[in-house]
């Protein structure tokens, strides 16, 4: 799905924590929003959730404005920074939740639910722990687990909060490539957000750099290395 | 002493900097058990011998009687009403409290603590000067044949007033400590705001609300001032269990105060005891939520 976003400002009652931005990010992109702390990678990827509501401009899905649509309607299948896995309910709960939260006529029967969970448990990589809790979990698999859970309701996009932020470099590394391969598997529309800018430029078609609220650049990783267009730009890369 | 030699025996093993030595380890309990001893078993033994003090027909005798019995069902009520009504105000004075940014947030917590610090007598005395016969809003209600003070009402109120601060004390921590994320994450996955409270809030707050309505329970079936100001003390009809045991014990009936209080003591106990079955019933569930 096509993502356009038009003019987006948002204000924390004095903070602004985006003034007006705007980012067109292609249909089956993978994109990463890459910012130091407090510079509102956050905020606008909970707008395009529908977490947050603009103070002012437009959100476009495939041209249509989807400003107004409730976070239900969106059907965005988002990572939360700390995952926030149902900590009462299993692994398979977890996944399971969405489709279980559907109206009657369009929800799937126990059979075909628990089929869909177990195949998202081998997608990632963790066919055995659907019966466990997420406290008895690492952290790299409790990161996987939101990311099925996520993919459970067939979202439209993808949206990431700092998916690897809680992991140790190593984890990291194995996960950040799961999910380059979950993406080219899907081809869904992907945002995560990180403040790492290796990270980015590895795993991004598109990096949108972003401080205190507005987009400093946007581009192809190699592009933004060779030709930085603000000194922000150039310090954060280079760093 | 033993002691002397034990502590010798150990203080060469490692031990962890926030533990104690383990003569002063042994000290802190002792003196916990002490004063749990002094200050919780022997009234409550003391309660049970004075009962008993007649013989076990002679109790069981006194508690057939019609006016204990009033006063037990009474009570069993008033609990039944004001427990669930006030499970409800603090799951939604909490929800609103946690979930939502406002101003005004610490004056509203203040203001769900003014029953703790406000004497339950002084609590009884202003529903009876807002409902009494001789206020503006009582006269009419008693004129349409609904009287607040000296009945049921009123002693509901006061009862509720009283108990209002235990779900809510007990909640605003521990979703304060859990934050929304998880709310957030069910509402991403298409549920509605009702079936997120249902699956996850609630779940999530289950032993914190377990906890509260069992304070709530234990103060609303315990409660003594507010309650014999607003009730007016008639014997079979608004004499609730406390005041029953306190006029008891005025006119020197000593079995029938006793017995009735053993009565009471072992309604606390019986909810103490269900929360204790629960927890080791659920004991995998509640590790599971708690260590996250
Ligand atoms: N709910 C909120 N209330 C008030 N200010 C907020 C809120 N969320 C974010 N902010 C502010 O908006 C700015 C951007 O925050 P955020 O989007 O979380 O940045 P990032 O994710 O890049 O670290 C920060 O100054 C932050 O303090
Ligand atoms: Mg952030």
């Amino acid at each position: 799905m096509h993502i356009e976003i038009d003019e987006i400002s948002k204000q924390f009652g004095v903070t602004a924590a985006l003034h007006p931005v705007s980012l067109s990010i292609p249909s089956g992109a993978l994109v990463a929003l890459l910012g130091p702390s407090g510079s509102g990678k956050t905020t606008l990827l909970r707008i395009l959730g529908g977490l947050e509501f603009p103070t002012s401009g437009r959100v476009l899905f495939d041209g249509q404005d989807a400003t107004g649509l409730t976070v239900q309607e969106r059907r965005a299948g988002f990572v939360f920074q700390s995952y926030a896995l149902f900590r009462h309910m299993t692994v398979f709960d977890n996944i399971a939740y969405g489709l279980n939260a559907r109206p009657r006529a369009s929800r799937p029967t126990k059979a075909e639910i628990s089929r869909r969970v177990t195949k998202l448990l081998e997608l990632i990589q963790l066919p055995e722990v659907g019966g466990r809790f997420p406290s008895q979990l690492s952290g790299g698999q409790r990161q996987r687990v939101a990311l099925a859970r996520a993919l459970a309701i067939e979202p439209r996009m993808l949206l990431l909060d700092e998916p690897f932020g809680a992991l140790d470099a190593k984890v990291r590394k194995e996960l950040r490539q799961g999910l380059r391969d979950i993406h080219d598997e899907t081809g869904l529309t992907t945002v995560f957000v990180t403040h790492d800018q290796e990270e980015a430029m590895e795993l991004a078609d598109l990096v949108v750099v972003m401080s205190m609220g507005r987009i400093e650049q946007v581009g192809k990783p190699q592009d933004i290395r060779a030709r930085p267009a603000t000194d922000f730009v150039r310090d954060f890369v280079t760093a | 002493m033993s002691d002397a030699t034990l502590q010798k025996g150990t203080t060469a093993r490692f031990r962890s900097a926030t533990e104690e030595s383990p003569l002063a380890r042994r000290a802190l309990i002792g003196v916990a058990f002490i004063g749990l001893a002094i200050l919780v078993f022997a009234p409550l033994i003391a309660v049970f011998a004075e009962a008993l003090a007649d013989g076990v027909s002679a109790a069981l005798r006194s508690l057939a009687n019609p006016d204990a019995l009033d006063a037990i069902r009474l009570t069993l009520t008033i609990a039944a009403i004001s427990v669930p009504l006030n499970a409800a105000f603090g799951i939604a004075a909490a929800w609103f409290i946690t979930k939502f940014d406002f101003r005004g947030k610490a004056f509203l917590i203040t203001l769900i603590d003014l029953p703790f610090s406000v004497s339950p007598v002084v609590a009884g005395l202003c529903i009876v000067l807002m409902f009494g016969t001789n206020s503006l809003i009582g006269g009419w209600l008693v004129a349409q044949g609904f009287p607040i003070v000296f009945a049921m009402p009123g002693i509901i109120l006061a009862t509720l007033f009283v108990t209002f601060p235990f779900v809510a004390r007990e909640l605003i921590p521990v979703m304060i400590e859990q934050g929304r994320a998880e709310e957030e994450a069910a509402l991403t996955l298409g549920a509605s705001g009702w079936r997120t409270f249902w699956t996850v809030t609630l779940p999530n707050i289950r032993w914190a609300l377990l906890y509260g309505v069992l304070l709530c329970n234990a103060r609303a079936m315990g409660e003594f001032g507010a309650v014999s100001v607003v009730s007016g003390k008639i014997r079979g009809q608004t004499a609730t269990m406390p005041t029953t045991i306190e006029m008891l014990y005025q006119e020197y009936l000593s079995v029938a105060a006793f017995s009735l209080a053993a009565v009471l003591a072992l309604l606390a106990l019986l909810t103490l005891l269900l929360k204790t079955a629960l927890e080791i019933r659920h004991a995998d569930q509640l590790a599971a939520t708690h260590r996250h």
